[in-house]
């Protein structure tokens, strides 16, 4: 048996030999796990128009995200109140460059009402425009985010594409994971008439063919998170939608 | 003849004879971690959906089982026995810490797919039971050869039930298309018609299928090698 102060003074000497190694080694690959986090959610932004971008979704590269970013995307940063935010006023708040792809909207989710929205405005090949809108909310874990791209009549859905940092799989991960599921909410419509009605995820199917998709079996409050964010977050980019028709 | 210097073999010397090839060799069948001992169960559950998962799992588990190994035998003398345990988990905890952080600056892709199941190689019964059970109380070098050993048996399992599971669930390998629906981009081409007969079996994509899988793996496993047969 050794002493009790020359058990704690190798586990002092362990702990920090530990700590140190893993922080420079945290440090060191910092910039590449940033660029891959941002690569990622470029990409998951793209998932959202898959349909439309002339090539195999699945099998995309990383020079391709980049190249269609650079080339036929415009991305923009807007308010709730319908005004553009300048870049100089984006990088003010610490945003890299001062574009959509480097807010950071887990941090602008808790704003609320004074919270920065991204926007991408995608031009295909034939000069048709497709709007991405961003939305989060909370899951039945932890929170859920996604993308939706909405066609030139600011009505239609082109497609959409989700993301959650904790949901179940197999049960509400299934937003992402599950395509057939995810391909409902093409052709759907988020306003009657000029009324703002969002889509509905609906627990035990659909009843609506216009305004709801089925819910998923087991992942009820994953569902609900889904409706919930898409009413929340759709129509506040509708002030500035406005000023776009 | 006298002026020859007869180097006696010092009895600690590193050779690797029959009983170190035993201890590397052991592990991929006779004390196989996954058909004979049942450990690991979990991710070999949960990671199998693809080989290309697998492989990068049963990489991660190598390293750390490798690592930790050789660490935990290089310390063994000066590891206080009251909180061996706490320092075998520190060891273990740190080298999953780096292969997470390793992966998703060179792998992100699969780093998110593996997501909270590279975090759980911490707690695979794997590699904390050949810590106490050999390194605890063996030489850093047959501790390395164990800890190689009981890693690739348990990959070695691994991508044999992913095998089964990606192949005949959504007919890929390695995410290769072999049998089944014709991709997209094919349809319309001569290709096509080599793919259409198989319709992927989905039950295989989901958890359940692994446990069939495993089980019917270690069937084989003891049909194969008698030695394992109980006759009690």
């Amino acid at each position: 048996m050794r002493s009790t102060s020359s058990v704690m003074g190798f586990v002092l000497v362990m702990t920090t030999v530990v700590s140190l190694l893993l922080a420079f080694l945290q440090n060191g690959l910092k910039s590449r796990h940033d660029a891959n986090e941002a690569l990622y959610s470029k990409k998951a932004t793209l998932g959202a128009i898959a349909d439309h971008l002339g090539l195999d979704y699945t099998k995309i590269s990383d020079q391709q995200v980049e190249d269609i970013f650079a080339n036929k995307i415009k991305q923009f940063v807007v308010k709730q109140d319908g005004n553009l935010v300048s870049k100089e006023d984006v990088a003010a708040l610490g945003y890299k460059d001062g574009v959509a792809t480097s807010v950071d909207m887990a941090k602008e989710h808790k704003k609320g009402d004074d919270k920065m929205l991204p926007l991408y405005v995608y031009t295909k090949d034939d000069g048709k425009k497709y709007y991405i809108l961003y939305a989060r909310g909370k899951g039945l874990w932890d929170e859920i985010w996604g993308c939706v791209a909405l066609e030139d009549d600011f009505n239609t859905i082109a497609g959409v594409s989700f993301d959650h940092k904790a949901e179940t799989p197999g049960l509400g991960a299934e937003i992402k994971d599950n395509k057939a599921w995810v391909k409902q909410f093409t052709g759907k419509k988020i306003y009657d008439g000029t009324t703002f009605k969002a889509v509905n995820v609906r627990k035990g199917g659909a009843k609506d063919p216009v305004y709801e998709v089925d819910g998923i079996s087991g992942a009820t409050i994953t569902g609900d998170g889904v409706t919930a964010m898409l009413e929340d977050y759709l129509v506040d980019y509708e002030p500035y939608l406005k000023t776009l028709k | 003849m006298a002026d020859v210097a007869v180097v006696e073999p010092k009895k600690e010397a590193i050779k690797f004879g029959k009983k170190e090839r035993a201890l590397l060799t052991d592990p991929l069948d006779d004390n196989n971690p996954i058909t004979v001992q049942v450990l690991g169960i979990c991710s070999a559950l949960a990671v199998t959906t693809g080989m290309k998962n697998a492989a990068v799992m049963a990489v991660a588990v190598v390293f750390v089982c490798l690592f930790a190994n050789v660490i935990t035998s290089a310390l063994r003398k000066s590891i206080p026995k009251q909180v061996r345990m706490i320092v075998q988990l520190v060891i273990i905890a740190t080298l999953v810490t780096v292969v997470e952080l390793v992966l998703k600056a060179y792998a992100f892709e699969s780093y998110k797919q593996l997501s909270v199941f590279i975090g759980l190689i911490i707690t695979n019964c794997i590699v904390m039971g050949r810590l106490e059970a050999f390194a605890m109380g063996n030489r850093p070098y047959e501790s390395a050869l164990d800890g190689l050993g009981n890693g690739i048996g348990y990959g070695i399992i691994l991508l044999i039930v992913a095998f089964f599971r990606e192949f005949f669930g959504k007919g890929e390998i390695f995410g290769v298309k072999i049998i089944g629906a014709a991709p997209e981009y094919m349809i319309n081409t001569l290709e096509s018609t080599w793919f259409g007969w198989y319709a992927g079996n989905n039950l295989m994509v989901l958890f359940p299928s692994a446990m069939f899988v495993i089980a019917v793996l270690i069937w084989a496993h003891r049909a194969w090698n008698p030695k394992l047969v109980d006759i009690s």
